[in-house]
């Protein structure tokens, strides 16, 4: 067995600036040795730890989709120690990625389902290749309705611009970008935060409807009540959550909920197997 | 089960012979107390001992240690990949350990070796070690391992059990490797088996000290975690992490990277749920910044957590270490009573 702490070479082939604040950037990976890639197949909302020797590791979520082959995807907000220092590395630098970690959103039980993602802030990464995946034409068939709320905090802190203007053109997937407010006179979508929007543009909730949501705190505490009102069962509500982690498997026991590993047992629960956690922070 | 007799005149030349075969590990003072360490050449185990002040868990996993090392100069064209430290897993043993920490490393061995991964050091430290026992005569006030799964005469985890019989100790050996050992120190002498079931039985009841944890796994996790009595409980913990330290169950660990220059090491270090750096989020936000939610946590993993997720019992095994090093008197032994008896108000 491999040694699960030993981090895949990788070299960085892209960075992008993703927001207008320049708080998070988007980094390209490809692997050194070719076969490394295959050894990291990974599923839509799994995660990974950036490793970068001297630093330290940090789990992010993958942003990229399976389906984009030669390249894996993530974006970070400069935030600690580890962040500070990828973002002040240059294309072609040195480092090193492990996993991919954790379970994921399991949309292979959900062929033929209605689906619904909602995503605020800059957890909407692991939606983004969710998204993308399902939006392959080879997936996207398998699949009925496909709706997505996103907000932000104001237009320059949305992700993947370029991308979700070229959804919105598509009749295969409704999608309703939302900002806190805004003062550009040329914002054309929704404003109001997630729980709001989502209240008005969500699909019923019905036996083939399932959410999936990832964002901060506030916004799932209020989502919640939103999507209960609406219809849809506790065992229909798929969350992403984050702990701080070091290993990312199991092992150095600071992720727990309850028995739960945020790292392995998550990083994504049913909102049924949340409320028998117990709710930290108090 | 074969069981040897070993005269003690001819103990410490066994333990000599065995040193060509084995990095031994055993129970010698220092200051003003009893520790696991590795023998130089000229020590031999301090079989006398009541109990050692921490367990012998670093034997296995080390207090820190070296995952990986790196390069960050440019120049090396192998500059920022992780390369595997240096390790020695040849042969070792640790001699005259206690049945409680021996059922200890069964119960961590659950955390590093599971379907999905095996950590690869802890594993391969703890596959390279002989475990020889020895059974408790006389067991400490604080020791209460014949309420949490174990007791003086626990065979579980070890290759060899030493029973002191005055002039000489009884030796069973449990696994092959243990057969091995005795072997190769010399050990051959037929010993007496119907020594250990009445010594064991004498040396049980010298344990007093009863802790009630039978209804725990019925519990409802929420009503325990949200019983009213944590914040009581915990009012005089001051989380040093004493409790943690020395237990030998705690196992969580933090990874850091360590340079010096442009070369440097990715260390695995003890870790402690007592801090609360240990969950404290980049954000700043932290789920366990207040002292009772950290406390809570230990005792939950230790005694409802561990209990649910394996079904194996206590993530204790009675050791009384904790309870005799808590600077705040904070005593396990009341807390899994008092979680025990707990009855949430319906």
């Amino acid at each position: 067995m491999q040694n699960p702490y030993k981090a895949y070479p990788v070299r960085i082939d892209d960075i992008q600036v993703a927001t207008a604040d320049k708080t998070l950037r988007t980094f390209k990976f490809v692997f050194l040795n070719p076969e490394d890639e295959e050894k990291f197949s990974y599923h839509v909302g799994q995660f990974a730890e950036l490793s970068i020797p001297g630093q330290g590791e940090i789990p992010i979520g993958i942003a990229s989709s399976p389906s984009e082959k030669g390249f894996v995807m993530f974006t970070v907000f400069r935030t600690g120690k580890v962040t500070s220092h990828l973002h002040n590395m240059k294309v072609g630098d040195i480092m090193g990625l492990r996993g991919p970690l954790g379970n994921w959103y399991p949309i292979e039980n959900l062929e033929g389902k209605n689906i619904v993602i909602i995503g605020a802030g800059f957890a909407f990464t692991t939606l983004r290749s969710t998204i993308k995946y399902l939006l392959e034409p080879e997936n996207r068939k398998r699949y009925g309705r496909l709706d997505v709320i996103y907000g932000a905090r104001n237009p320059g802190m949305i992700l993947y611009k370029d991308e979700l203007v070229e959804w919105e053109k598509r009749d295969d997937i409704n999608l309703n970008l939302t900002v806190d407010g805004t003062d550009d006179p040329d914002w054309k979508y929704h404003t109001g935060f997630v729980p709001t929007i989502t209240e008005t543009q969500a699909p019923q909730g019905d036996d083939d409807t399932y959410a999936i949501l990832c964002g901060p705190p506030m916004m799932l505490k209020f989502t919640k009540p939103v999507l209960d009102k609406l219809g849809y069962q506790a065992d229909h509500i798929f969350m992403s959550l984050e702990n701080r982690m070091k290993c990312g498997i199991g092992m150095c026991g600071r992720c727990n909920i309850g028995k739960e590993l945020v790292c392995k047992d998550g990083p994504v629960f049913t909102l049924d197997k949340l409320n028998e956690m117990p709710e930290e922070d108090q | 089960m074969k069981v040897i007799k070993i005269d003690k005149n001819i103990w410490a030349g066994g333990i000599d012979s065995l040193r060509s075969g084995y990095r031994l590990f055993g129970p010698v003072m220092q200051g003003d107390a009893h520790e696991y360490k590795e023998l130089t050449s000229d020590e031999t185990p301090d079989m006398a001992y009541t109990n050692t002040r921490l367990s012998p868990k670093s034997v296995v996993f080390p207090q820190s240690e070296p995952m990986f090392t790196y390069s960050l100069d440019e120049n090396n064209p192998e500059h920022h990949i992780l390369k595997d430290a240096p390790k020695d897993y040849s042969p070792r043993a640790v001699i005259g350990m206690r049945p409680c920490d021996a059922k200890a490393l069964s119960l961590v061995r659950m955390n590093f070796d599971t379907e999905e991964y095996r950590d690869p050091f802890w594993m391969n430290s703890y596959d390279a070690t002989t475990f020889v026992g020895l059974a408790c005569d006389s067991p400490c006030e604080t020791c209460f391992c014949t309420s949490a799964g174990c007791g003086p005469y626990h065979e579980e985890g070890f290759d060899v059990l030493l029973s002191d019989c005055g002039d000489a100790y009884e030796a069973k050996a449990l696994t092959e490797k243990g057969e091995k050992l005795l072997a190769a120190a010399g050990w051959t002498a037929e010993g007496d088996a119907s020594v250990f079931e009445p010594k064991k039985a004498e040396a049980e009841a010298k344990i007093v000290c009863k802790v009630e944890s039978s209804n725990l796994r019925g519990k409802n996790s929420l009503d325990l975690y949200d019983a009213p009595f944590w914040k009581e409980l915990s009012f005089a913990c001051i989380n040093c992490g004493t409790c943690t330290y020395a237990c030998p169950t705690c196992w969580c660990f933090d990874i850091q990277d360590e340079n010096k220059g442009t070369e440097g090491v990715r260390m695995r270090n003890w870790d402690s749920c007592m801090t609360s750096l240990f969950t404290l989020h980049g954000s700043g936000h932290n789920p366990r910044d207040q002292k009772h939610q950290r406390f809570r946590q230990r005792f939950m993993h230790k005694l409802k957590y561990f209990v649910d997720k394996y079904d194996k019992g206590l993530m204790c095994v009675g050791c009384g270490r904790c309870v005799q090093q808590c600077p705040a008197n904070i005593d396990i032994r009341t807390i899994c009573n008092k979680m025990n008896g707990y009855e949430a108000a319906s």
